[in-house]
This record gives C-alpha cells, sequence and structure tokens, in this order.
C-alpha cells in the first residue's frame, strides 16, 4: 500500500510540473505514419509555439472512441486523424467541426485559395486532407512463373492459370467489389451503378468466388507484407506506404502494380465540443500543419503523396534513403495511369448493406 | 522410496528399443525416401545395438558414447550440420535409453509392488504429459530467435536457419530499450497491472468467503453478477466503462482536485481491477469447496478471534487457489487491449496497446524482444521464489516434501 | 431432552430461548456472510453492472427518430402505410418544418445514418437533402410535395415513408430483430434476404467452437494438473514454470507465434516437407479456418484449465485413493469413483472459465480464424467501431449474454456451482 502512494504521489508531482506548459493531444495510427508527421508537423510545431504535443495511437478507434467522448461531454483530443470514410460519418454523426477551406486553412504560397489548391479531395465539410495513399497490389518477383510477364494488370489478381499462388485481400468488401466486377467485364465508369443493384452485387461475389479458395483475408495493414515476406502468397493488397517499406527498406524480392490502384484520402478532424481556446489552438494546430511546405515535407518520411496540388513540386528525397520520393507517390503519372478514387457516398450509403453480403459470404 | 532394482532379459530390452528405433527411423527414411526402408532399418539398427552393447560389451559409458558417435556420424552423412545435432542427440538418448532398459532402472522410484502394465502406463502417462508440455512451450521457443530476427519481418529468414550470424541482431532490443514509447508503456504496465490485482484479490478473496458461506441470501444472483465482468464481450464492456469512468474522471479532476494524470491511472486501475474480479472469485471459490469448515470452528473454540483465525488458519489452506486468481487477475490486466484503449488515455499506454499499435501499423520484432525479454524475467523470478522456498525449507530442518 | 420440551421451550447456556438464539446466531451469519460480500458487490454493481446496463439498453431505445422528426411522426399516424401511396402535403410541410431545425442543429445527418441501416440510402439522401431543405422557408415556399420529391426522388417513394414510419417507436425492437437475422418492417416482423443471414450462423458457430476448445482443455489439462499435484514439489514447481511462462506471454505475441507455426510456409509445414512426410506441393492447411482457431485458442487458454484443477487437486488427500486400493479397487475403480468426483470442482471451474472467456474472444480468431473460424464478438467489434451501430452491437451483446447466463444456470443446476455431487 505504501508503494501505491508513493508511486501515486510521484505520477502527481511529475504531471503538476508539466501542467502549465500547454498541451494538446493529437490522435493518429502509430508506428512509421505517427512519426512522419512528429518529424514533419509536431516538432516544428512545438517549437514555434511552445505547445507541447501528446500523441495517442488510437485512430483505430478514434470513430466510436469520439462518439462515446461526446456523449459523456469530455472530449480529451484536440486533433484526429482519420481516413476520409470515417471523417465522413463524423461528421454525419455532428462529431466534427465543419471546416471552412478558404478562411482556416492557409493559403498556396502563390496565393491559390485551399479550397482550390486541395480540389476535390475535400470530401466532407468536417475533413482537412492531409495525404493520399493508395491501396495496391504487390507480388513476389521470385514467384512469378517461368516464361511468364511479371502481372500488370489488375485481372491477373482473378487468374489463376496464368498466376498460381494465394493472394492476399482485406476483409470487408470496400475496393474488392470494385476489382471483382472490373475483371468481370463492366466497364469503369458503370462499376458504382452495378454495384447498387442486388445482381450487380452478386455479380461481383460471383467473381470473387473464383478465387475464394486462394484468399488470404487481412485485416491489419501490416498483414500482407509480412505474408509477401513469408513468401505465403503471391499477390497481395495493402497500402503503397507498405509495399514501399518492404522494398526499398527491407530488400524484400517484391514489386508494385498499380493498375486500378484505389485512391483514399487520410487527414485531420477536430471534435465537436472542445472549449474555445483548445479549439482556436487546434484551428492554429491546422492551419500550420497543412500547409503546402508541411505536406511536402512529411513526404521526406513516408510514401504518400501530399494532397494539395502546390506541395507535389516541393517532393524531395526520403530522410535516410536519400532516394527520390516522387517516382514512388501513387499520384506520381507513370503509377497513375489507371486510378480509381474511393467513392465515399456510395460507400456511407451502401457500406452496411454490402457488408452484412460480404461477411456472409465469407462464411458460406 | 527405492526399489532394488534388477538386469532386464534380452527378449524385453531389444524389442523395446527396436520399436523406438523405428520410430526414429520412419522420420530419418521419409526424409530421404522411403519410410518403410527407414522402419525396417532403424528396427534392425537399433535392435542390433542394444543387443551387442548389452550382452558383448559391459563398459556401459564407452558404449553410450559409442552410439552418440555412430548416429551423430550417420546424421552428419544424411543431413550435414543440422543432421549431425538430431544424430548427436538421438545418439544420446538411445545410449541411456539401452541401459535405463536393461539395468531395470525404471523401476528404481517405483513401488516395488506395480505390475508391468502399471509401470508402462506409468511412462506413457509421463509420454503424453510431455507431449503436452511440448505443445505449450513450442510457441514460445519459436519467439525467442524470431527476436533476434535481423529483418523487421516474423519470418526465418534462410541466413537464420544456416546459423549465418549476419541473420542475427539485437536491433530490436536496442528499439526496446531506447525507444521512450516502450519504455514508458512498460512502466504503465507495472505500475497499473499489481495495484489492480491487489485490489481484486483482497476484495475478491473476501467476497469468496462470504460467499461460501452457508446461507447467503441470493447467492445465485450475486455470483452471477460477480462473474459478468468476464461474461459480457470485452468491447461492450470497455465501452460502457468509458461513460461511467469519464464522468469519476470529470469529478475527480473537478471536484476533488487530482490531477488529469493520476485519475487516468485511478480510471485504468479500477477498471482492470472489476475485470479481475471473476477470475479471482471463480478459483478461489472452487478451493472453498473443499475446505474443512470444522476447522475454523476449532480455531475459534481455541479462541482464535475470525482475523487470526482467517489469517492463520484458512488463508494458508486456500492460498493456492488466491495464488491462481491472482495470477489471472495480474494476467489480465497486464495483457488487457480493449478496455485501457477505451478507457486510458495516451499517458496511460499500456505495454499490450503499444504492442497492439505495433503490430497493426508496422510489424515490428520489437514486440518479440519485449515477449522474450518477460519471458526471461519470469524464469528469473520462479526460479528465485522456488530457491528460495527450498531454502527456506531446509533452514526449518524439513525434508524437501 | 424430553423433560424441558414437556415444561417449555429449549434453554440456551444463557436463558434466552434456544429457538430464538439459533435465529439469531443464523441472523449474524448472513449479515457476516453479506458484509464480507458487500464491498465488491457495490463495487462491481457501481462500475460495471450499471455502466453496461445502460450500455445494453441501447438495444431497445430508439428516441433519435421522433425527437429529430416530432411533427413529422405526429402527421405520419393519419397515414395509412399499407394503402401504397404516398402521403399528403400535410406530412411533407411537417417534415420541412422538422428538417429546418433539425438541419439547423445538424442533426439530420444522424438520423439518415441511423435509418440507413434499416434502408440503405437513406444516409445520403438526409445529407444531400439537409442542404437544399436549409435554404427553403417553411411558410413562404409551400406547398413541398413536389419541391422536396424535386430535390430527392427518394422522398417521392412509399418505402421512405414507411420506413421512417416502422422506426418512429421510441422502444424498438428492430435490432433484436436485426441481431436474430429478421428485421422490422411495415408488415411486421421479417427474415432478412438470405444472402444476408449470417449472425445466426455466428451464434451457432461461436458456441459450438466454444464448447470444442473447452473439451480441448480438458483433455489436454487433466493430465497436467494431475501430475503437477501428485509429483514431488520440487519437480512440480520447475514444470509449473513451462504452464506459466505461456501464460506470461502477451496474448498478442501468442498469437502471432501460431500465424508463425501455423502457416503453409511456416514452422510445422516447413519441419514435416524437410522430414518428407509432407509433400512440397501439399503442405497442410492448418491456418485460416477453423482447425487453427481451435489449435491457438486451446493454447491460449490451456493454462485457465490447468491452474483451477491443480489448486482444486492439491486439497485431495492422496490416502484417498490409496484407501480405495488397499480396500480392493483397481487403478481405474479407484480414479474414477473416488479421485475424479473429488476433482470435478476443477474442471468445473476451469471449465467455466475457458468457456466463458472463448465465446467472448475476438483478437485470436480475426488473426487465425480466417473466413470461418470467425466469432460473434468479431461482429460486435465491428459494430461498435466501425458501423457505429450500437444498438445492433448491444442487442448481440445482451443475447450473448443472456445465453452465457442461461449455460451457467443450467451448469448450476446439473453439477453444482460449488456443491459437487457426481458419482457419489
Amino acid at each position: 500500500m505504501k508503494l501505491t502512494t508513493l508511486l501515486m504521489s510521484a505520477t502527481a508531482m511529475t504531471v503538476a510540473g508539466s501542467a502549465i506548459a500547454e498541451e494538446m493531444t493529437i490522435v493518429s495510427w502509430g508506428g512509421a505514419y505517427s512519426n512522419s508527421q512528429l518529424k514533419a508537423y509536431h516538432e516544428p510545431y512545438s517549437e514555434k509555439t511552445g505547445v507541447t504535443i501528446i500523441n495517442d495511437d488510437s485512430s483505430a478507434e478514434a470513430v466510436a472512441k469520439l462518439r462515446a467522448m461526446n456523449e459523456a461531454g469530455n472530449v480529451t483530443w484536440d486533433v484526429v486523424d482519420v481516413v476520409a470514410a470515417d471523417a465522413i460519418r463524423l461528421c454525419d454523426e455532428g462529431l466534427a467541426l465543419e471546416i471552412d477551406a478558404d478562411t482556416q486553412l492557409a493559403a498556396a504560397p502563390d496565393g491559390t485559395p485551399a479550397s482550390e489548391d486541395f480540389g476535390d479531395l475535400i470530401v466532407s465539410d468536417c475533413f482537412i486532407p492531409q495525404i493520399v495513399y493508395s491501396t495496391t497490389f504487390g507480388y513476389r518477383t521470385d514467384m512469378v512463373p517461368d516464361g511468364v510477364e511479371p502481372p500488370s494488370e489488375i485481372c491477373s489478381v482473378f487468374d489463376l492459370e496464368t498466376y498460381p499462388g494465394k493472394r492476399a485481400l482485406e476483409k470487408r468488401p470496400i475496393n474488392n467489389m470494385e476489382w471483382a466486377l472490373l475483371c468481370d467485364g463492366v466497364a469503369k465508369e458503370d462499376v458504382y451503378d452495378v454495384l447498387e443493384t442486388e445482381e450487380g452485387q452478386d455479380q461481383a461475389l460471383a467473381k470473387l468466388d473464383t478465387i475464394k479458395g486462394d484468399v488470404i483475408w487481412w485485416s491489419a495493414g501490416a498483414d500482407t507484407p509480412q505474408l509477401l515476406a513469408d513468401g505465403e502468397i503471391f499477390m497481395g493488397s495493402t497500402y503503397n506506404g507498405r509495399l514501399f517499406s518492404v522494398i526499398e527498406e527491407q530488400n524484400q524480392p517484391v514489386a508494385i502494380m498499380w493498375d486500378a490502384q484505389v485512391f483514399d484520402l487520410d487527414g485531420w478532424i477536430i471534435p465537436t465540443g472542445l472549449s474555445p481556446e483548445r479549439e482556436a489552438r487546434a484551428l492554429d494546430y491546422i492551419m500550420f500543419a497543412t500547409d503546402t511546405q508541411r505536406l511536402a515535407d512529411q513526404a521526406k518520411y513516408i510514401s504518400y503523396g501530399p494532397a494539395r496540388l502546390s506541395s507535389a513540386p516541393l517532393v524531395g528525397t526520403h530522410a535516410e534513403l536519400g532516394i527520390e520520393m516522387a517516382p514512388h507517390m501513387p499520384t506520381d503519372p507513370a503509377n497513375a495511369a489507371n486510378t480509381f478514387l474511393y467513392n465515399y457516398e456510395f460507400w456511407a450509403d451502401y457500406r452496411d448493406d454490402i457488408d452484412a453480403k460480404f461477411q456472409a459470404w465469407l462464411a458460406q | 522410496m527405492t526399489t532394488p532394482i534388477s538386469r532386464k532379459p534380452l527378449s524385453m530390452v531389444v524389442p523395446t528399443v527396436a520399436v523406438a528405433g523405428a520410430f526414429l527411423g520412419l522420420f530419418v527414411g521419409t526424409a530421404n525416401g522411403s519410410g518403410l526402408m527407414g522402419v525396417v532399418i532403424g528396427a534392425a539398427l537399433m535392435g542390433a545395438l542394444a543387443f551387442a552393447l548389452t550382452t558383448l560389451w559391459g563398459n556401459e559409458s564407452a558404449s553410450r558414447w559409442s552410439v552418440v558417435a555412430l548416429l551423430g556420424a550417420l546424421g552428419f552423412l544424411l543431413g550435414s550440420i543440422p543432421g549431425l545435432i538430431l544424430g548427436l542427440l538421438a545418439g544420446w538418448f538411445f545410449g541411456w535409453f539401452i541401459f535405463w532398459l536393461f539395468e531395470g532402472r525404471y523401476r528404481g522410484h517405483l513401488q516395488p509392488y506395480l505390475t508391468s502394465g502399471q509401470v508402462f502406463w506409468h511412462y506413457a502417462f509421463r509420454v503424453i504429459c510431455g507431449a503436452i508440455f511440448v505443445f505449450l512451450i513450442t510457441p514460445i521457443l519459436v519467439v525467442i530467435p524470431l527476436s533476434f530476427n535481423a529483418q523487421d519481418f516474423f519470418t526465418f529468414t534462410p541466413e537464420m536457419l544456416r546459423f549465418d550470424p549476419a541473420g542475427y541482431s539485437l536491433k530490436h532490443y536496442e528499439d526496446f530499450f531506447t525507444n521512450n514509447e516502450w519504455q514508458r508503456s512498460f512502466q504503465n504496465s507495472l505500475i497499473i497491472a499489481p495495484i489492480a490485482t491487489l485490489i481484486s484479490v483482497s476484495l475478491g478473496t473476501l467476497a469468496a468467503i462470504g460467499l461460501s458461506q452457508s446461507h447467503v441470501p441470493g447467492k445465485r444472483a450475486i455470483m452471477a453478477m460477480l462473474i459478468s465482468p468476464m461474461i459480457v464481450p470485452l468491447i461492450i464492456s470497455a465501452t460502457g466503462m468509458f461513460f461511467f469512468y469519464s464522468q469519476i474522471g470529470n469529478f475527480l479532476e473537478g471536484t476533488v482536485g487530482m490531477s488529469k494524470n493520476l485519475v487516468g491511472y485511478i480510471k485504468v486501475i479500477l477498471a482492470h481491477a472489476v475485470l479481475g474480479v471473476p477470475f479471482v472469485i471463480i478459483t478461489v471459490t472452487a478451493t472453498l469447496v473443499g475446505f474443512d469448515r470444522s476447522l475454523t470452528r476449532a480455531a475459534a473454540n481455541m479462541g482464535a478471534d475470525p482475523v487470526t483465525t482467517f489469517f492463520k488458519v484458512q488463508m494458508p489452506l486456500i492460498l493456492p487457489g488466491v495464488i491462481s486468481g491472482g495470477l489471472f487477475a495480474f494476467i489480465t490486466s497486464f495483457d488487457e487491449v480493449v478496455v485501457v484503449l477505451f478507457v486510458g488515455s495516451a499517458s496511460q499506454k499500456t505495454l499490450p496497446w503499444q504492442m497492439f499499435t505495433g503490430l497493426r501499423e508496422q510489424i515490428s520484432p520489437t514486440i518479440l524482444a519485449v515477449a522474450t525479454i518477460l519471458v526471461v524475467i519470469s524464469i528469473a523470478l520462479l526460479t528465485t521464489i522456488e530457491l528460495l522456498r527450498r531454502r527456506s525449507e531446509r533452514l526449518r530442518g524439513m525434508s524437501p516434501a | 431432552m424430553a423433560d424441558t420440551t414437556a415444561n417449555g421451550p429449549v434453554l440456551a447456556a444463557d436463558g434466552t430461548p434456544l429457538k430464538q438464539s439459533l435465529a439469531r446466531s443464523l441472523r449474524r451469519q448472513k449479515m457476516r456472510a453479506l458484509m464480507l460480500i458487500a464491498p465488491l458487490l457495490v463495487f462491481v454493481l457501481l462500475s460495471f453492472i450499471f455502466p453496461i446496463a445502460s450500455m445494453l439498453f441501447r438495444s431497445v431505445e430508439n428516441g433519435i427518430v421522433q425527437d429529430t422528426l416530432p411533427e413529422t411522426v405526429a402527421a405520419l399516424q393519419q397515414w395509412d402505410e399499407q394503402s401504397g401511396e404516398l402521403p399528403d402535403e400535410e406530412v411533407y410541410a411537417a417534415f420541412i418544418r422538422d428538417m429546418i431545425i433539425a438541419v439547423d442543429n445538424k442533426e439530420h445527418t444522424r438520423l439518415g445514418s441511423r435509418l440507413n441501416y434499416e434502408e440503405t440510402g437513406m444516409s445520403s439522401m438526409f445529407r444531400r437533402s439537409g442542404r437544399a431543405i436549409g435554404r427553403l422557408d417553411p411558410v413562404e415556399d409551400a406547398p413541398f410535395k413536389e419541391a422536396l420529391i424535386d430535390i430527392h426522388d427518394g422522398w417521392g417513394e412509399v418505402g421512405t415513408w414507411q420506413t421512417i414510419k416502422t422506426h418512429a417507436v421510441p422502444l424498438t425492437n428492430g435490432y433484436f430483430l436485426n441481431a436474430v437475422d429478421m428485421q422490422r418492417t411495415v408488415d411486421g416482423a421479417q427474415a432478412q434476404p438470405e444472402s444476408k443471414q449470417i449472425l445466426i450462423t455466428l451464434f451457432g458457430r461461436t458456441l459450438q467452437m466454444s464448447l470444442i476448445i473447452t473439451g480441448a482443455c480438458i483433455l489436454l489439462g487433466y493430465p497436467i494438473a494431475w501430475l503437477l499435484a501428485n509429483l514431488r514439489m520440487r519437480t512440480a514447481n520447475l514444470l509449473m514454470i513451462l504452464v506459466l511462462l505461456p501464460f506470461w506471454t502477451s496474448l498478442l505475441v501468442r498469437t502471432s507465434a501460431w500465424k508463425v507455426m501455423l502457416q503453409q510456409q511456416g514452422v510445422i509445414n516447413d519441419t514435416l516437407v524437410w522430414l518428407g512426410l509432407v509433400d512440397d506441393a501439399a503442405r497442410l492447411v492448418i491456418i485460416n479456418n477453423q482447425i487453427g482457431t481451435i489449435i491457438a485458442m486451446t493454447h491460449i487458454l490451456l493454462p485457465f484449465m490447468i491452474l483451477p484443477m491443480y489448486s482444486v487437486m492439491q486439497t485431495i488427500p492422496p490416502s484417498y485413493t490409496r484407501a480405495a486400493k488397499s480396500l480392493g479397487a483397481t487403478n481405474w475403480t479407484a480414479f474414477w469413483r473416488v479421485y475424479f468426483p473429488q476433482s470435478v470442482p476443477g474442471i468445473g471451474a476451469g471449465s467455466i472459465l475457458v468457456f466463458i472467456l472463448a465465446i467472448g474472444y475476438y483478437i485470436t480468431p480475426e488473426i487465425v480464424g480466417g473466413t470461418k473460424g470467425v466469432f460473434i464478438s468479431n461482429r460486435i467489434a465491428y459494430h461498435i467501431s466501425s458501423s457505429l451501430n450500437w444498438g445492433l452491437a448491444a442487442a448481440l451483446g445482451t443475447i450473448l449474454l443472456a445465453a452465457v447466463l442461461i449455460l451457467y444456470w443450467a451448469y448450476d443446476r446439473i453439477v453444482g456451482i460449488d456443491n459437487v455431487k457426481l458419482g457419489g
């Protein structure tokens, strides 16, 4: 018991000391991604303003936890990093603050207002885009059969004869349904019209059925890189930054197939229900962290494309490896010949419905 | 107890060794083409060896060394370095096994009246238990070499399998000891888990004793309530408890004026204590079932007050249950990730939380390094406790039980 | 004895009637037991039962439709949802008035998300219409029926209004119906389309797999517990380290370790291929299916079986078995009729622990379970943290809780939670 009181008073004392400085809690994903934000945003911001930034690796639970915080009237987070689909859900639930891009975000160096600089990447009123990432396929170069070209287009995922071996796909309908339809003869522009119908959903599942026996379903972003490194799968979908790390940092015999990569956005939201001072502080941080230079800086540490048009020319070399980052960006013209943009509106509507069907299909 | 041992007839020794040889031969055979040939050769070779060593060559230790050398050489011929290692091990085993059977040592510590069927079952049972222990421990053994992986994956690389030093590195250990996040989460776990355990064990043991009395109104309902933290799916408990603890947190910070960080710890500790309660209740009540109540009455009769009775009579007897309940409670907190994600905030990040992010965001064998360190610490702790126990036994002049 | 009864009540030593004295002592005993239980009970009630109960209450709570659209709901009472015709202008006007307030408070999208669980497409309908409706004036822009259908043609469908009316009750059985693969419709409770039926299958699978895992733990745990309880203390304590080591190792690490062991390029398959027992082209599939889940979870939960068994077996005096044997019992009889019945409380405690823990696990099945080894808790977690359908999650949780409590009660009835009378 004595030890307990001792420990408690010790922790209490250390906190009492630090509580004088201004603090803000920023929520993100953890790992290499948080690290890139620390270097590109947090450290310069702390230096400029003297604000201490506490990093909380809770983005994966952000939606549920923000809702609980909001209901309990005790929001302890100041800025939260979420994917765009979650931002839309949070905005719909009234849990995220609406932002006016032109007045509350920095303009580009040449004076272009933020709303134009971000363009159509502002997919929700509450969402401040930060990076463009893509979900795409990586494959083992040493497992390509002899005398066969390495896979270069999306339908090779469904071609078990030419490219035998297991595949890894994410355990959710999003992206998989689109790829399946695309490879079942549906034109790219019709994909979502088809997917709206029962028959279209059945068609997509039927196409996925043809490879179901050879699929390992992943749910954490780190799964596919591990499976590729083990040689457990021939090809698998994952985030392009993970593949970059497998190929360039870990030197594994893996290559990226960029065809039909699906662009998605990750960015900031500010929770509703903050006190005026904290809200002002959060807005100030957002203004700083999403300006042209800062977004370009982040690409030094991780291979995700900055969300501003004006940042693209400023992307330099990797901070440790020293390689040119631009060709590794999903947005690089050479990689972006055939792309999809995640259809936020469609999935906000159909996610629950199609997910139930998808899970029922999986369990069959 | 010791049973006088005597040499056994070859009619028992040779066939038994031959069967074991056939079993080994099966594996060697399949690895080299034909399982059937392996079985036949293994049986013949081992049977012959047993016969030759026991009857023709009386010198035991020389015989055993020669078996080691012979099988080692065979292994090297068939499978180079790994083959050599396995061959040497097999040689050691067979050398020991032949003489263990032949000299009748296997009967040495068994009751003399056991039939041979009972002796066979005695050892068969131990082999079964051995297999279960292997099942328990193999995943842990797999983790240890992987934590020295030079790559950032959970993969046995070809370099590692060749025992090439380039395939190994200490970088994951370095990461654990130098990375602030890991250090902080480790400290947090060490603060939170013991206090939570203390709370659940003390309250839980008292309640279990209360529950085991003969006349408790509404016993079943109370029991069901107390074990409910274990039944409710964790994710629901986590969300539900979040609401409760954020109100408590507001109260403690606002009205009582405690610091934010301290309140954070209190919240996580209390939440973990509740989760640990069912384990204590279940194990302690199970031990109390066999508790002879006349003992407490006898103690009371001799003038002991309830508190003395509890600590001097009841507690020592139910201690195994209390300890295993406490162990469960400790592990529940030490290994819990869902509730702390909700109830805790960044400054209360525990080890499992850090591991969970690590697994999700970047496969980093640092978590294997942490696991290895914990395994080493717990081996050291448990061994120390055992040594201390033996020492105190010696000091008190007791013979080891 | 007979004398005193004839002359009056039996007296205790202090002169009070014995009956009274006994009753008082019983009362005191009860009080003491309750006093011992009270601190924990209060703690658990306050910090767990109440919060969880209010969380589970969300499975029936459904005030959102009525609170957001009060006038519309009242106006819809007059409308016959079976008529197949659209509601009249009055409902549309009420809806516009409600929506203008809701848009102001930014509540309309919440309602959209809520109704989207029932009828796909509602979410975007409310979000898109919200902006246009916010610009309308409740008086000047009337009539609204045409205008609203212009904004989004979903408002011109009978189904939309049927959904709103069906779900406009403050307490709903809708989530529970969803939880058993049914739905609340305008024609009462109906089965979900077959392509969406999954939850009952998952419930069944969760129960079945948990039973298999519990059985496997009993089979593997009993010999070990027996061995530990019957060996010399020195050896037993050393072997105990082997049981405790996996236990000290994080669940996440152990699950990952099993992945390394079981996958097709994993340790077990590699070893088998190296030994030639399995052909390189036909490696065993022992992960991402039910086998993987059973192996990994049995391993993870085994200590929860062994430790309670061990602590019970330690209290069984070896003299009982010896006495039985000396009275002529065979080994088997002595074990089965004398030793085993005394060890049942340990099996019971262990089984309860393992079974209940198994039912609620979701991290391990998620990692090693593939498509067929997934449990109902995985869905609960999905609905709590991704789809935000907390009502459905609460309904699923309530059903799971009820199932476990029923099993617990049945177990109590058959075996007795703290009093074992099996085989004599």
